[in-house]
Order: structure tokens, then sequence, then C-alpha cells
């Protein structure tokens, strides 16, 4: 909520909202797609919380008993339990991956979204001081990040699918549903329209997955960025007056509302993703 | 904003992740949850049956002492019923050898009397034999009137 940068800034909410909104990378990237570039920030804190995430998981699971457990098993215990039954109230079948799948998500987009809370200049004016001219703080504002996940559960359901079905059962749920007919030659002619609108449900999935993700970190980080942009601006541009004081409170005030809202976002998000990512494996491995 | 090199590299973290979690985090937190689970279970499977064996013990104990305080009250009835038995007897014993005390006394007074009658009566014949003498004049010959004395002191 409160920084420094946004007073040194000169060109007003405009520059410093697109100056926070640049990526720290190796380079300036061209055009849409360019894979010569890479984001170091979000890798940098998405390795760091998938560590953190990875670390203490792997501590509780080590030092878990079967007797009386710990308050950090037991909260650990308590979030696997509740993943544990989401994923067996929507898949029905075995699988070892799905589960911890599940949690992965949820803990580290968790994880990635909670990055939002923190102070929306705290980190990159310390990056400042250390000689780095941008830095992004939260990973799943970032559209790589977040497609990276979609993409590989779309994989994954690619994979349920055709282990469950066949690869000949997969090709035909793309292409013989929902317009079916008994005559073989009008059943031809339904194959290429069927095959366009399965293929974008299917293809819809990840790409939502990934946008609702992004769209509402990224909405939510940019609110922070406005809110510190039209009060922190002023503010600390007249720290001798009243009124610098009091945009300052007032900063801290909206800064404060935005954060309580933000929480029931960001597990929102997290669970949202978690969900669906269930949800869409399930629809995979289940025959029509 | 644009796709870069970020995705690639994030998905091999998400991998990664995803497999330490699947290889390392989730069986080793599930695993000692779930055997928690049967040993409760079992626990409580045990405390229900503790307690029904208790419930069983006691009725048993329950039976146990009503069965000693039955057999304690027939013994002491039936040492009641001795005693009185034993009392009886003894009485019955007192009684016979107090009569047989009696019958003995009696029979002793009766030959004392008896014998006292006899000597009384031969004190008796005796001076009736010498007064008799005396009036006669002479000494009767006891022998030659045995006859005579014996009916005499018969008579007496």
């Amino acid at each position: 909520m409160a920084g420094m940068v946004a007073a040194e800034q000169t060109g007003g909410a405009t520059e410093y909202i697109v100056h926070h909104e640049t990526f720290l990378s190796n380079k300036v990237p061209h055009g849409i797609v360019d894979f010569s570039a890479i984001n170091l920030d979000t890798v940098f804190f998405s390795v760091l919380l998938a560590v953190l995430f990875g670390g203490a998981f792997w501590l509780a699971a080590r030092r878990a008993t079967t007797g009386v457990p710990g308050k950090f098993q037991l909260f650990v215990e308590v979030l696997v339990n509740f993943i544990d039954n989401q994923v067996k109230d929507t898949f029905h079948g075995t699988s070892k991956l799905i589960a911890p799948l599940a949690l992965t998500i949820f803990c580290w987009i968790l994880l990635f979204n909670i990055m939002d809370l923190v102070p929306v200049d705290l980190l990159p004016a310390a990056a400042h001081q250390a000689g780095f001219q941008h830095l992004k703080v939260v990973p799943s504002t970032d559209l790589n990040a977040t497609f990276a996940m979609s993409i590989s559960v779309f994989v994954l359901m690619i994979f349920y699918s055709v282990k469950m079905k066949g690869f000949i059962g997969f090709i035909s749920e793309l292409t013989l549903h929902p317009f079916t007919a008994k005559n073989v030659f009008v059943q031809a002619l339904l194959v290429p329209v069927n095959f366009l609108l399965e293929s974008v449900t299917l293809l819809a999935r990840p790409v939502s997955l990934s946008l609702r993700l992004y769209g509402n970190l990224y909405a939510g980080e940019m609110i922070f960025l406005l809110l510190a942009a039209l009060t922190l601006s002023q503010g600390l541009g007249s720290l001798a007056s009243i009124g610098g004081w009091t945009w300052i409170i007032v900063q801290i005030a909206l800064g404060f509302v935005w954060s309580v809202f933000h929480v029931l976002i960001i597990v929102l998000q997290a669970f949202i993703f978690m969900v669906l990512t269930i949800v869409y494996l399930a629809l995979a491995s289940e025959h029509h | 904003m644009n796709i870069n090199l970020t995705l690639v590299v994030q998905m091999i973290v998400f991998i990664l992740l995803i497999w330490f979690t699947m290889k390392f985090v989730w069986p080793m937190i599930l695993g000692p949850m779930n055997e928690r689970e049967t040993r409760i279970a079992h626990g409580l499977a045990a405390a229900e049956k503790g307690e029904q064996e208790l419930a069983a013990a006691r009725d048993q104990a329950e039976t146990i002492v009503r069965e000693a305080r039955e057999r304690a009250s027939h013994i002491i009835e039936q040492a009641q019923h001795a005693a009185r038995d034993l009392v009886e007897q003894a009485k019955g014993a007192a009684r016979s050898e107090g009569a047989r005390l009696v019958a003995a006394a009696q029979q002793q007074i009766e030959l004392d009397t008896t014998r006292a009658r006899e000597a009384l009566r031969r004190e008796v014949a005796g001076i009736a034999v010498r007064a008799a003498a005396k009036l006669l004049g002479r000494e009767i010959d006891a022998r030659s009137h045995a006859d005579l004395l014996d009916k005499f002191a018969a008579q007496v």
C-alpha cells in the first residue's frame, strides 16, 4: 500500500502504472510472442513460492505422525482432506495424480495471489535500490504463468481422454457430437460442424481457465496501483501540508478496504482454478 | 504483455512441483491420516467392546453375589436348624437322663424302704417272739416255730 516510488515518478499516473506493469526481462520482447525473452521476476517469484510450498509441505509430510498431530500438521491435513474430498466428489475414478495436482494448483496459485497483498511499491522499490529497473511480484498477473498451468492441465485433459476412451474414442467424441444423424452421408457432412464446435469447447477450457485467473489478479493489482497513483503521489508530494497527510490516510484506508475485499478474490480464484481443473479432468476421463 | 520463454519455464516448474507433491508430499500426509482414522475406529470399537464386557462382567458379578447371598442365608438357616435340633436333642437327652436318675432314685428308695421294712419286720417278729416267750414263760424254739413266726412276720 505504501511506497516511495510513486513520488519519484515525474510522468504522473500513466507512467507510474506502465512502470509497474513492465516485467524484469532479459530484453525488451518484440511482438506478442517472443521466445527469446524471459520474465525473470515471474520465474524468480514462482520458483520461490514453489520452494516455499514444497518445503513447508515436505517438512509436514516428513514429520507426519499417526498419533496426535501438531498444529502445522493439522493445518496441512485439513487442507489435504478438503482437497481430497473435492476430488472424490467430482472425479469418480482412481488416479494418483489428480489430488496432488489439485493441491499443488490450489497452494501455488494461492501463494501467487497472496503476493498481491504485499504493498505494491515495497518490493519494486527495494529492487530499484538493488539496481533493477522493473519488478512484478505477482506471478498470476503474468499470462505466461497462468497459461503455463492451464496448458499443462490441457495436456493432461487430452492425455486422460485418450487413456480412458482410446484415440478413436477421443476423435469420435470430437466429431460425432453434438449433431448426429442415422444417414451416413449426413453424418459425414455433420463431422466438420461437430469438430468445430467441440474444438472450441475444448480449447475454451484452458483459455478461460488462465484468462479468468489472470484477469482477476491483474484487475486487483491495477486497483492497488491506481489507489497508490492517485493518493500517494498527491500525499508524498506535499508532506508539509495537512492535505498531503490526508491523502496518505485516504490511501491507507482505501488500500485496507480493497485488501480485505481482495483476500476473497485471492482464495476464490485459487479455488476456482483447482475445482475447474478437477472438473475438466473428470469430464475428460468420463464416457459419454 | 507478451508470451515468451517464461511460459516454458513455468510449465517445467509446474510439472516438477506436481511431481514433487505427488511423490513426497501427498502420500506421506494422507497415509498417516488414513492410518490414524483406522486406529481411531479400532479404538472406538475396542472401547465399545470393553464397555459391553464390563456390563457382562457386572451382570456376572451380580449373579455371583446373589447366589452367594442365597447360599449364605441357606447355610445360616441350616445352622439355625441344626442348632435347634442340637438343643432339642440335648433337651431330650437331659430329660431322659433325669427320668433315668429319678427312676434309679425311686428304685433305690423302694429298695431301701423294702429293706427297712424287712428289718423292721424282723425286729417286730423278734420282739413279738420275745414278748410271747415272756408271756409263755418259756423259750420258743425259733426253729420249731419258724412257720408260725414267718406267718406272723408276714402279717406285720
